[in-house]
């Protein structure tokens, strides 16, 4: 108990009257991320503070360090994926290999993790920092919100993105985005979200396209061009060269170019169970997104113009964002809705949304996140109206009751 | 109220733009660049002024019932006027800011310091407080026409700040999100932030 000791010794200097108070916030975040905090999030009567989005016996570190675990799967994957994209597209690699397709597993993964690794570092630095000192100057603990958004930010973005452009998106994102609101729990939009469609309208050039997907070196910003499906599908190019290029074994599986863990639909999936069974994620949200993107889906097969309303509904959610975002962005209890009905309007309409825009916008040939990001916009209005459905009901069914008593 | 103050306050406490909130419109629409900027808050300076000072000559005169009617009217006068003098002097600008020099007739400001000052108060005293809301006014669209200009286009009234700093070399990139209308509006945001964090009598 070495370190215990060592917080022990260290706490009155932090503390009040301490030499260090200014520091206070940094020197408790860091000891309730080493040990269990005495006091955790348990609502007011204890005199602590509670995320005001949490309204469960279990606290704020817990629900995040959940969702952490239920991302741990497919942020393995993409590390493997990287990897393995980046060997199978290298024809240098191929004639060396003597002209043998022949690939290395855990160098495909080394490859992605050291890929991945200043990603998720800048990601964490620089919103981490952020955070710290807003703490340090409002006086409040640090939130333990940043942790899984800051590895979001990280699975959501191409492997290729400049660091600085990712560092700017994360301080936009936490400052903009978060603080400016007051921290965890106040935001109205997704932070990584906010992240992303920050670097897409930035820096497009760097976001999307052909050329972005596939790290052509261990380090830097070159790539190997390779297009996403989705990419693929809206620059009008028949079916049919889709088909042999992407079969549905590859999409289901994540074997494709995409940003750098959204692609494997299987492991997202494994992180989906773990939300769901410890009930962090809202069954309903994720229910009704799957629905709203094949509703969507069908009415667009059923119109079948060109040849993208063609392609069977159930692509759609094998593509691109689409589960990632379902599983992951959509259900953040901070944006989503918080009524039951709401939860259902609200996932219905980013389903719906999300297949619109890839289908009908070639400009955005990607529509998840900005259809979470524009629900986002809606999801307390459908909260209010919904209350105000609810209270109509109600009187009307008071007054007919009172009417029938006399 | 002293006269000093009718210059002063504007851009502090009273600016018309970060804290009463008017004229928003043009400031998200103008200040992708610098020199549009300059020239669109001059022109509102001078509308604003030239508009406090008449109506207030003309406040005894006004029958109230129709004074918004006359308002217009003088208003619409200037700004045609300065539309006139900006497609003779400086063309290429005027052909920047396109339908917005018209569209000073429909600034809240103008109407407002109008309804809420000029109409009540004497000429000197108007002329004045014109002059200092369409400086405070001003001021905010030359420093979102710099912000934006700067980190948008990487250039500053047309000269390559950026590519003489031989940042692009260094992998440097212009943000292309700064030059929509949105970016603007955060960026008046984060303006009225840092005022209100400085300036405590602004807190709700």
């Amino acid at each position: 108990m070495k370190l215990r000791l060592f917080f022990d010794n260290l706490k009155p200097k932090f503390s009040k009257g301490g030499k260090f108070e200014k520091l206070s916030s940094t020197f408790e975040a860091f000891e309730s991320f080493a040990f269990t905090p005495n006091t955790v999030t348990g609502g007011k009567v204890g005199g602590g503070y509670r995320g005001s989005h949490i309204r469960d016996a279990v606290d704020l570190k817990r629900t995040i360090i959940t969702v952490v675990i239920a991302l741990l799967p497919a942020l393995l994957f993409g590390m493997w994926n990287i990897g393995y994209q980046h060997y199978m597209a290298d024809d240098i690699m191929r004639v060396k290999m003597g002209g043998m397709f022949f690939i290395d597993h855990l160098l495909c993964f080394v490859f992605g993790f050291l890929r991945m690794l200043p990603i998720i570092a800048v990601s964490y630095i620089v919103g981490l920092g952020i955070e710290f000192l807003f703490a340090e100057i409002r006086h409040e603990e640090v939130s333990e919100g940043f942790i899984a958004t800051g590895l979001i930010i990280s699975m959501i973005v191409p492997v290729t993105v400049p660091l600085w452009q990712l560092a700017l998106a994360v301080a936009f994102a936490v400052v903009i985005g978060k603080e400016v609101f007051g921290g965890s729990g106040y935001n109205f939009l997704n932070p990584a979200l906010v992240a992303r469609a920050f670097l897409f309208f930035s820096y497009p050039s760097h976001m999307s396209g052909d050329s972005v997907w596939i790290a052509a070196d261990l380090w830097g910003t070159d790539a190997i061009a390779g297009a996403t499906p989705m990419g693929i599908l809206s620059s009008n190019t028949e079916l049919s060269i889709f088909n042999c290029q992407f079969s549905i074994h590859d999409l289901i599986i994540g074997t494709i170019p995409g940003s750098t863990c959204e692609t494997s639909v299987i492991a997202i999936l494994m992180g989906a169970v773990l939300l769901l069974i410890t009930g962090v994620a809202s069954w309903r949200i994720m229910l009704s997104v799957v629905l709203g993107g094949g509703a969507m889906g069908l009415l667009f097969n059923a119109i079948g113009a060109n040849e993208y309303m063609q392609i069977p509904f159930y692509y759609h959610y094998l593509m691109g964002g689409f589960a990632f975002g379902c599983v992951f962005m959509a259900t953040d209890p901070v944006t989503a809705t918080q009524t039951n009905k709401g939860k259902w309007i609200y996932g219905f309409l980013i389903g719906a949304f999300a297949v619109m825009l890839r289908v009908l916008n070639p400009a955005y040939p990607e529509g998840m996140m900005l259809a979470i990001l524009l629900m986002n916009c809606f999801a307390p209005l459908i909260d209010h109206c919904v209350v105000a459905v609810n209270i109509n009901h109600r009187k009307k069914r008071w007054s007919t009751a009172e009417r029938r008593n006399v | 109220m002293k006269i000093f103050d009718l210059i002063k306050l504007p851009f502090n406490k009273n600016n018309p733009v970060t804290v009463q909130v008017l004229g928003i419109c043009s400031c998200l629409a103008v200040t992708a660049q610098l020199k549009p900027a300059v020239v669109m808050a001059l022109s509102v300076t001078v509308v604003v002024a030239l508009a406090n000072l008449i109506i207030s000559l003309l406040r005894n005169t006004i029958p109230p019932r129709i004074r918004i009617i006359v308002q217009l009217v003088v208003v619409s006068t200037l700004v045609i006027l300065v539309n006139q003098i900006l497609m003779a002097f400086v063309y290429d600008v005027s052909k920047q800011l396109s339908v917005y020099v018209g569209l000073i007739i429909t600034n809240c400001i103008v109407m407002g310091r109008l309804e809420a000052f000029a109409m009540s108060h004497k000429p000197m005293e108007s002329l004045l407080d014109g002059i200092g809301n369409g400086l405070g006014y001003g001021v905010i669209l030359v420093i979102l026409g710099f912000v934006r200009e700067l980190f948008g286009s990487g250039t500053l009234w047309g000269y390559p700040v950026m590519e003489k700093l031989g940042l692009y070399k260094i992998g440097y990139e212009n943000n292309g999100f700064i030059i929509m209308a949105p970016m603007a509006l955060i960026l008046v945001g984060i303006i009225i932030w840092i005022q209100r964090s400085r300036n405590k009598d602004l807190c709700e």
